[in-house]
């Protein structure tokens, strides 16, 4: 699942909530579903991979990154 | 067929007085040592091989032009099956036969055709086989850039029918990416910028260089293999393709339609980045998102992480404020159901209790005990029926007397049927 997916989907729910027809149970599943996908793309934001690599393409037809300094 | 016939002539008037000038004759014969070594050519007993001669003839021609840029018409072009391009550059009143290498063809951006127009850089030679002179040409274009826009026009065309040129192509970027690719040079400025500013703007997301020839022979193959390379490997969100500013022939190996084509064929969303702003080039016509530098590609690449975490903030509060609102909304919509079924009830108990003593008004009047409230009294037997009639009694038998205030028992002792028209 991706990170706009994630909040679009976020979004949507909040209009759905917005929206004043559902039942009881069904908004705060809705919730639930949010409030887990907004950790989603909150951890998406902070994983940490701030590196500059390099794309290796192996003779068999594989990849591989190597560390590159800038 | 009539021109090679021609040139010849020319050419050799060129080529003798130079060729004698530059090898005086007249030294040897002050010079008693160096009379065994008469020079080839000399005299009559000494000829020079023809060989020798426009060896030599290539020679001076060399040593005597720089590289040159020639104005001319375009006539007899061919390409020949060596690779190598052939033409005449022709003047109003003369001709130069013309070679292009295959190994300089890349440089030309689109075929020339008879008749065209072009300037052309080359380096003058004698071709020694005929004894011709001949310009190798290592750049060619048509005058006013024609034959760039050409190719350019051309290749558009073509991208244009295929349909690759739709903007319904052009498919959304990833908002958050977790690795961005780069095509580029290793060593070029374009890779620092992108690094710079991508490091800037969010420094969670890895950048992944996939290095690449972006100018000069073999670079569109080799951007190809790159873009190929890529879509293979596939484990990464977007592609940003690029180099920095550079003259229109650095850039052209971006203007390929087969590097087009390779590009608007990756599964991957792509960005565009050549040069400046006012570089408008094939890949950026096909990329999904076209930058004007490889700095805007990175600010499109990426999002400034604050305000992703800004605007995951605020998600949360809408959400939160949204299932707030449901159940407030609940809440409030319960009280109301609540106070409407009260008055309900209210009302429906207030029309009971009236109705009831109505229906208790009506039922005290017609009730008998009323009218023995009056002084009447009722017969009744044993079992309570009403004894209404005289049939119903015999002498001896008891029955009760129904009073206002209680009962009596009571016995009969004759009984008396009233007769003819009454008392």
């Amino acid at each position: 699942m991706s990170y706009e997916s994630d909040l679009a989907r976020i979004e949507n729910i909040v209009g759905e909530l917005e929206r004043s027809e559902i039942p009881l149970d069904d908004a705060l599943r809705l919730f639930e579903e949010g409030i887990e996908r907004l950790r989603t793309a909150q951890a998406a934001l902070l994983q940490a991979e701030a590196r500059v690599r390099k794309l290796i393409e192996e003779s068999d037809g594989g990849f591989s990154l190597a560390d590159f300094e800038s | 067929m009539r021109r090679p016939s021609r040139r010849p002539l020319p050419q050799t008037e060129l080529l003798e007085p130079q060729l004698f000038a530059s090898e005086p004759p007249r030294n040897y014969g002050s010079r008693a040592p160096q009379a065994a070594a008469l020079p080839a050519g000399a005299t009559r007993e000494h000829p020079m091989t023809v060989e020798a001669l426009t060896t030599s003839a290539k020679t001076v021609i060399e040593g005597a032009f720089s590289p040159i840029w020639i104005r001319g018409e375009i006539s007899s072009f061919t390409r020949h099956q060596n690779g190598h391009w052939y033409f005449s550059l022709r003047g109003e009143k003369a001709s130069i036969r013309c070679v292009l290498w295959s190994s300089n063809i890349w440089r030309i951006p689109a075929l020339p055709e008879n008749g065209m127009q072009v300037v052309v850089l080359g380096q003058l030679t004698v071709y020694p086989f005929r004894g011709e002179l001949q310009c190798m040409v290592t750049s060619l274009d048509a005058v006013g850039d024609g034959l760039w826009r050409k190719a350019l026009a051309e290749s558009t065309e073509r991208l244009r029918a295929d349909g690759l040129l739709e903007p319904s192509r052009k498919r959304p970027l990833p908002r958050l990416p977790r690795r961005v690719a780069v095509i580029t040079s290793p060593d070029g400025a374009a890779l620092h910028d992108i690094i710079v500013v991508m490091r800037r703007r969010c420094p969670t997301v890895e950048i992944v260089l996939v290095p690449a020839k972006v100018q000069g022979e073999g670079a569109p193959a080799d951007l190809m293999r790159a873009i190929a390379c890529v879509g293979r490997w596939g484990a990464v969100d977007t592609v940003i393709i690029g180099r920095g500013g550079g003259s229109r022939e650095d850039l052209w190996a971006f203007n390929s339609e087969a590097v087009a084509r390779a590009l608007a064929a990756c599964a991957i969303p792509t960005i565009s980045a050549v040069g400046h702003e006012v570089d408008i080039t094939l890949c950026d016509l096909v990329a999904d998102h076209r930058a004007p530098t490889p700095s805007a590609a990175a600010e499109a690449a990426v999002p400034v992480l604050a305000d992703a975490i800004a605007e995951a903030a605020s998600l949360r509060e809408a959400l939160r404020g949204a299932l707030v609102r449901q159940v407030e909304r609940r809440r409030d919509r319960l009280q109301r159901t609540a106070a409407e079924l009260r008055a309900s009830l209210e009302r429906g108990s207030e029309r009971r209790r009236a109705r009831v003593s109505a229906v208790a008004g009506r039922l005290h009047a017609l009730s008998p005990l009323a009218v023995l409230a009056r002084g009447y009294a009722v017969a009744r037997d044993a079992g309570g029926a009403t004894l209404g009639s005289v049939e119903n009694f015999t002498p001896a038998s008891d029955f009760d007397l129904l009073l206002r205030d209680g009962t009596v028992r009571a016995t009969t002792r004759s009984v008396h049927p009233a007769r003819g028209d009454g008392e």
